[in-house]
């Protein structure tokens, strides 16, 4: 279980991007929802250890991890999957899987890793992660990754993104069957209906403040019958 | 007969535990250690300098040349000349490489003059290791130069690799190509501490429709400096594209001089040259994946020098 405890970040620019946000998420799947700018990516980062908090204390299973780094985290078994993958000249995807399962695995390890995200092995195994991979492509190895991780604290940063119609047909899959495989925590940071109707709960933040958090059958339909938003200074300029 | 340092030095530059298959000459300590040659492939010893001319057949295909020369010797320093003639339609490996172990207080030097003339149609791969080792009292110095002359449909792929333990060294590589000809260098290097590596490519495009393609990846560590030198001259109908990418770390210099000409309105040259340091977020990734700072640097610059 990880808890975030009156958790508050600040940009470089001053802006308070997290406003004392205090969360308890346990087991099971997760999704963060909420409008662009409200803090979520921001969130996550905080978790993986991106970025440390200007406040607050980060809990993980009994132990505060406020102070740990990116790599001790990875280490107690928290991963991240980036909005947008990185890419590097050279290193190829067998080797980011390696490095993801922490050794070198089998043809045969690879090749069911790859599977799971409808990427062919053969194809793809020695593939330079350069930009000669289309962006739907990256999203799917990065999603390998954290598979090939097989950690109990997995936090996805809109993976649906970027990602065609076919891909994201078999994306609702992937996370179906982490779902009833994983024992730990799935927390995806997600926009799309289908993703959140997957979910055990559902994390609303807007503002940088938790403005909903609970099962998802009490969420969901409070988000779908939210007016659409518009521009707030013009309907006061109208209003006026 | 070689000692366990000189077979150790011969394993880092040509991958070779023991002797090689085909064609070969082994060069120790200023001496041929082993030679071997094939129906195919003579070497002889050129009477009036240091070298071997090597004689390729027409028609020699899959076949291999190893030439690797060992240095263990400290303050020795040598120029050898080493001429190939490749016959009409071959398609060889060629295996040369240095390697320089110096245990004392004297500078070694290998200067090697490749000349390679490759004849038409006839494909040729290169592959030239430098490496070098020893308590650094006395410097290992290398500055290889390698001349190519394609004839017409002729083609050679050359790889260069300057990884370890060179403290200076200036790689002068010239081409001359002929009509339908095309040449593919990619070479690597890294260097430390105060090490410096010049590269200096010029490449004439002579032939109509013949082509080149220079990529040069490298990482400079410390205290080092490089200079990129790559001249690429359009004389006809044809394609060149010249390629730096360098990753610079700590306090280390890197120049890049990138140049094209063209006497020839249908000369199409193209040169790319980009000097950064590693990536924030390609070391965050990696240690999202549970890997040290340390241990992310050095797998990027290995990924980047593969």
């Amino acid at each position: 279980m990880l808890e975030l405890k009156n958790i508050s970040f600040n940009a470089e620019d001053g802006k308070d991007i997290l406003k004392n946000v205090n969360l308890e998420i346990d087991d099971g799947f997760i999704a963060v929802t909420g409008p662009n700018g409200g803090g979520k990516s921001t969130l996550a980062k905080v978790i993986a250890g991106i970025y440390t908090p200007s406040e607050g204390q980060i809990i993980y299973n009994g132990e505060d991890i406020t102070g740990l780094s990116i790599t001790e985290r990875a280490k107690k078994g928290i991963s991240f999957a980036f909005q947008q993958p990185v890419r590097f000249k050279g290193l190829k995807v067998r080797d980011l899987l390696n490095i993801a399962a922490g050794g070198n695995r089998k043809f045969a390890d690879c090749c069911d890793l790859l599977s799971e995200v409808g990427l062919c092995a053969r194809d793809y195994i020695n593939r330079e992660l350069d930009s000669s991979l289309s962006g739907g492509e990256m999203k799917r190895i990065e999603i390998a990754t954290i598979l090939a991780r097989q950690t109990s604290f997995n936090v996805f940063d809109e993976p649906e993104a970027g990602i065609d119609l076919w891909s994201f047909q078999n994306l609702i899959r992937v996370f179906e069957k982490m779902h009833e495989k994983t024992r730990g925590t799935i927390l995806i940071i997600s926009h799309q209906e289908r993703i959140l109707n997957i979910a055990d709960k559902i994390i609303y933040l807007k503002d940088g403040c938790v403005e909903k958090y609970g099962a998802k059958d009490e969420i969901l339909p409070s988000l779908l019958n939210m007016p659409a938003g518009a521009c707030k200074v013009l309907t006061d300029k109208i209003g006026e | 007969m070689m000692d366990a340092i000189q077979m150790s030095l011969l394993k880092e530059v040509a991958e070779l535990d023991a002797l090689p298959v085909g064609a070969y000459n082994i060069r120790a300590n200023g001496k041929s250690a082993a030679r071997n040659t094939t129906a195919n492939i003579d070497i002889v010893t050129k009477e009036d300098k240091p070298g071997i001319d090597i004689i390729i057949k027409d028609g020699t295909v899959h076949e291999s040349v190893h030439i690797p020369v060992v240095l263990s010797q400290t303050g020795l320093k040598e120029s050898v000349y080493n001429d190939f003639f490749i016959g009409e339609n071959c398609d060889v490996v060629i295996v040369a490489g240095c390697g320089i172990h110096n245990c004392g207080g004297g500078d070694s030097a290998h200067d090697g003059i490749h000349t390679f003339h490759v004849g038409k149609n006839s494909k040729v791969r290169y592959i030239e290791k430098h490496y070098g080792e020893g308590d650094d009292r006395g410097k290992r110095l290398m500055n290889p130069t390698t001349e190519v002359y394609l004839a017409e449909g002729a083609s050679m792929e050359m790889e260069a690799t300057q990884i370890k333990g060179i403290d200076d060294t200036l790689r002068k590589t010239k081409a001359v190509l002929s009509d339908n000809a095309s040449l593919v260098i990619n070479e690597k290097v890294m260097t430390t501490g105060v090490q410096n590596a010049v590269s200096d490519f010029t490449a004439d495009l002579n032939g109509e429709n013949c082509s080149c393609n220079i990529v040069s990846r490298t990482v400079a560590k410390d205290q080092s400096t490089q200079h990129f030198i790559s001249v690429l001259n359009g004389n006809n109908i044809c394609r060149g594209h010249s390629e730096c990418d360098s990753i610079i770390m700590d306090n280390a210099r890197v120049l890049a001089s990138p140049q094209l000409s063209a006497s020839c309105t249908d000369a199409s040259l193209i040169h790319e040259a980009a000097i950064g340091k590693i990536a924030g977020e390609q070391l965050i990734k990696l240690m999202t994946l549970g890997l040290s700072e340390a241990e992310a640097e050095e797998q990027i610059v290995n990924g980047f020098l593969k």
